[in-house]
């Protein structure tokens, strides 16, 4: 490969995608009766948020987005997230992982690496069932996890929200099936074919506005299996584990529970971008929902994880 | 900052998956944490060597037989583009989500093993590669290390294809070939030090030096309404815009244009990308526009310049098709077709032809097309479809048809 530099690809983001992301939009809007946002609180979400609404203006956005709130997020997502909801004036719908808890639908898990990560597929099942949501649009990339790589940008899911890699619909050219029977729904994945600097750059050009976790801050960490977690009432500490201070900021925004921090002293966007750039270390390599075992996406994706 | 979109093809076990695993470390593609995982499932499948295929095949299925099943998705970029890989299976049974791979692509990639030769997938995946219309076909002689890397081998191998390439190609795709290990990285990025008799470019060479026509700019004008926004505020009290994405050819505001099928005309107002005004947009572009007069226009109608005598309304034409479902084709029964973001109903007449692809000839008497046939049929549609001829400007003349029962999609077809 011909060397490049790091700032050869800076600041590069191929305006094309955002042309075929807007025209997924669409179709969902017309296609579908119920259709809803997912809103996660992170960088992919609200570059969909964004999206949605080029993808209508001068119209409001046509459809809400529904925020699947596992009551360990970090206050600065719940935040960001009422806030970007006003600006928009787009219709926010909120469901609680803890009532699903409360409901005895879902058990918290225990041990010292318990988190709800994996319940909120309970809540966000019954939440489409509450409002018979026929298609939810989510954040997920093909580059971020190799089945995630196998998706449609169109994604059937059965009764039950299932994924059956084998059984999926051929998707040829721009055209989009979103015919469905009753009862089955369809996730829309409209960044599927944006990679993590894509989104970076993008954001960065559109002058985006983010949760502030993204950026360098001081906060009370504890080092667990190399990796830095924020401290926090949730997490299940062990005797040796003791918090100290650490300049870190976040690459990914999940549960405060399962989302690594990164020692960073990026303060704004064009050093997370070189960051990004030089890392060793893949964007869901912070994940710890994902390290469970090889196949473990694939896995939570049958069970009807987004 | 452009895409290029590529496709692989090539029969089962030609090495695709490895290739492309291959491309991306070489270009420094994959970060450690990901090689550190394919370095420990290599180690649990007993390999004394990186395989590189378990990059792409991610499902647990794939991954127990070692084979591709579905098509996996894959990015990286260069300084000069991005690129996005499909990587397809190569197995016959699995050639409906080879298509669905293929159908983007503007570069294929089709690996033939050095020791076999030319196969069966070859010939499909050519015919498959000239279908689709896709510009460049690269055919990737691969696995030279096990044939010596043997300059004799790899022009044997060209001599062989040379009939069934005359035969399956258009006009203006630009054929290439090349010898190259993807177990050993000879020929993908940098030259292959073992075949000091082969001059040409690597792979990635070839790849970045391939220009193509980025947008169909020049093709005639085409604008699907996908969406009609009507805001109903204050503001924009009696705004009507319609949203879609410019198929084909380029738009100006002041263009007399008429709407497909009514056939009324009226100009073009403004051209508008989330309040921003322009003053042309192409094919590619994802535009609002709004007009001078008052229409009727909903979506599924076509925008093209009244000038266009030859914008087509098709209710009963010839296509090829590609079958895609296990349930055959059967005529006479009544699909929904899918036009861009067009949906109407279709019959198929008749079946003209099916393709037998490793002979290159077709047969004539034909009552069902099976999962992963190709042919040529006649059909009516309910509602006029405003397609061009496939060949003639490919953006606008693809359509799927869909069972109106299972909702799949089940075929492809190319306007004639
Ligand atoms: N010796 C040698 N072996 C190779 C080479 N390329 C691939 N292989 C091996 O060939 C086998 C099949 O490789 P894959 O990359 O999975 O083949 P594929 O074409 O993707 O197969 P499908 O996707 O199932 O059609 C693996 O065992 C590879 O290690 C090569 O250049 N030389
Ligand atoms: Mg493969």
């Amino acid at each position: 490969m011909t060397n490049s530099t790091i700032k050869d690809k800076i600041g590069q983001f191929p305006r094309k995608l955002e042309d075929e992301s807007i025209y997924i939009m669409r179709e969902v809007a017309a296609q579908f009766e119920r259709p809803a946002l997912l809103f996660s609180g992170g960088k992919d979400s609200i570059t969909l948020v964004r999206l949605a609404q080029k993808a209508f203006f001068p119209g409001k956005i046509p459809f809400p987005l529904v925020h699947i709130d596992t009551g360990h997020n970090f206050p600065e997502t719940i935040e960001f997230r009422d806030w970007l909801a006003k600006e928009t004036g787009a219709e926010l719908i909120v469901r609680y992982v803890q009532d699903s808890i409360d409901q005895g639908k879902a058990k918290e898990e225990t041990g010292k690496y318990a988190s709800r990560n994996v319940l909120q597929t309970v809540t966000l099942l019954d939440t489409i069932e509450e409002f018979k949501f026929d298609a939810c649009i989510g954040g997920a990339r093909r580059d971020e996890e190799k089945a995630r790589a196998k998706e449609r940008i169109f994604s059937v899911r059965d009764d039950f929200g299932q994924w059956d890699a084998k059984r999926q619909r051929p998707e040829l050219f721009d055209m989009l099936n979103g015919r469905i029977a009753v009862g089955e729904n369809v996730r829309v994945f409209p960044i599927s074919n944006w990679t993590e600097l894509d989104v970076w750059n993008y954001i960065k050009e559109e002058k985006m506005e983010i949760p502030s976790i993204y950026f360098s801050h001081q906060r009370q960490v504890i080092e667990r299996d190399g990796m830095l977690w924020a401290d926090s009432e949730y997490l299940n500490k062990e005797a040796d584990e003791i918090p100290f201070e650490a300049t870190v900021r976040f690459r990914t925004v999940g549960d405060m529970t399962c989302t690594a921090a990164v020692e960073s002293d990026a303060v704004e966007i064009d050093i997370i971008i070189e960051e990004i750039l030089s890392a060793e270390i893949s964007e869901r390599g912070a994940r710890i929902d994902d390290k469970r075992s090889e196949a473990a996406m694939e896995k939570r994706k049958q069970q009807g994880y987004f | 900052m452009d895409i290029l979109r590529i496709a692989t093809a090539g029969s089962v076990d030609d090495g695709k998956s490895t290739l492309i695993g291959r491309l991306l470390y070489e270009t420094n593609s994959i970060t450690k944490d990901k090689i550190e995982a394919l370095e420990s499932a290599s180690k649990r499948k007993r390999l004394d060597f990186l395989d590189l295929s378990l990059l792409t095949d991610g499902l647990i299925a794939e991954r127990e037989q070692g084979i591709t099943i579905d098509v996996a998705h894959i990015y990286f970029s260069t300084p000069t583009r991005k690129y996005i890989i499909a990587d397809t299976p190569g197995h016959v049974e699995y050639t409906r989500n080879m298509v669905t791979g293929a159908s983007n692509a503007k570069v294929s990639l089709i690996l033939v093993d050095a020791r076999q030769g030319v196969v069966e997938q070859t010939a499909r995946h050519l015919s498959i590669a000239a279908l689709l219309r896709i510009p460049k076909v690269i055919i990737c002689v691969n696995k030279m290390d096990l044939v010596q890397y043997d300059e004799a081998k790899f022009e044997a191998i060209k001599e062989s294809l040379r009939s069934l390439v005359a035969q399956t190609t258009f006009v203006g795709q630009e054929i290439s070939f090349l010898p190259i290990s993807s177990l050993f990285g000879q020929n993908i990025t940098q030259a292959a030090d073992k075949m000091p008799w082969y001059q040409g470019n690597t792979l990635l060479g070839e790849l970045e030096a391939f220009e193509f026509a980025e947008s169909l700019a020049h093709a005639p004008a085409r604008f699907p309404v996908q969406w009609v926004i009507r805001p109903k505020t204050e503001e924009y009290h009696d705004y009507r815009g319609y949203a879609g994405k410019i198929s084909s050819g380029t738009f100006q505001v002041g263009d007399v244009i008429k709407a497909l099928p009514t056939g009324q005309e009226s100009t073009i107002a403004s051209i508008e990308k989330f309040g921003e005004q322009l003053e042309r947009a192409e094919a590619g572009d994802s535009v609002v526009i709004t007009l001078t007069t008052d229409v009727d226009i909903s979506r599924g109608n076509s925008l093209v310049l009244a000038s266009d005598t030859q914008a087509p309304q098709l209710k009963d034409f010839a296509a090829h098709i590609c079958w895609l479902d296990h349930q055959a084709l059967s005529p006479g029964k009544t699909y929904l077709l899918q036009h861009g973001v067009n949906l109407t109903k279709a019959k198929i007449s008749q079946i003209t032809e099916r393709l037998d692809v490793v002979a290159q000839t077709s047969s004539q008497d034909v009552d069902s097309m099976k999962l992963n046939e190709i042919g040529g049929i006649q059909l009516r549609t309910a509602q006029p479809i405003m397609a061009d001829v496939y060949a003639e400007n490919p953006s606008n003349g693809a359509f799927i048809l869909i069972d109106e029962f299972s909702n799949s999609t089940v075929g492809v077809g190319f306007v004639k």
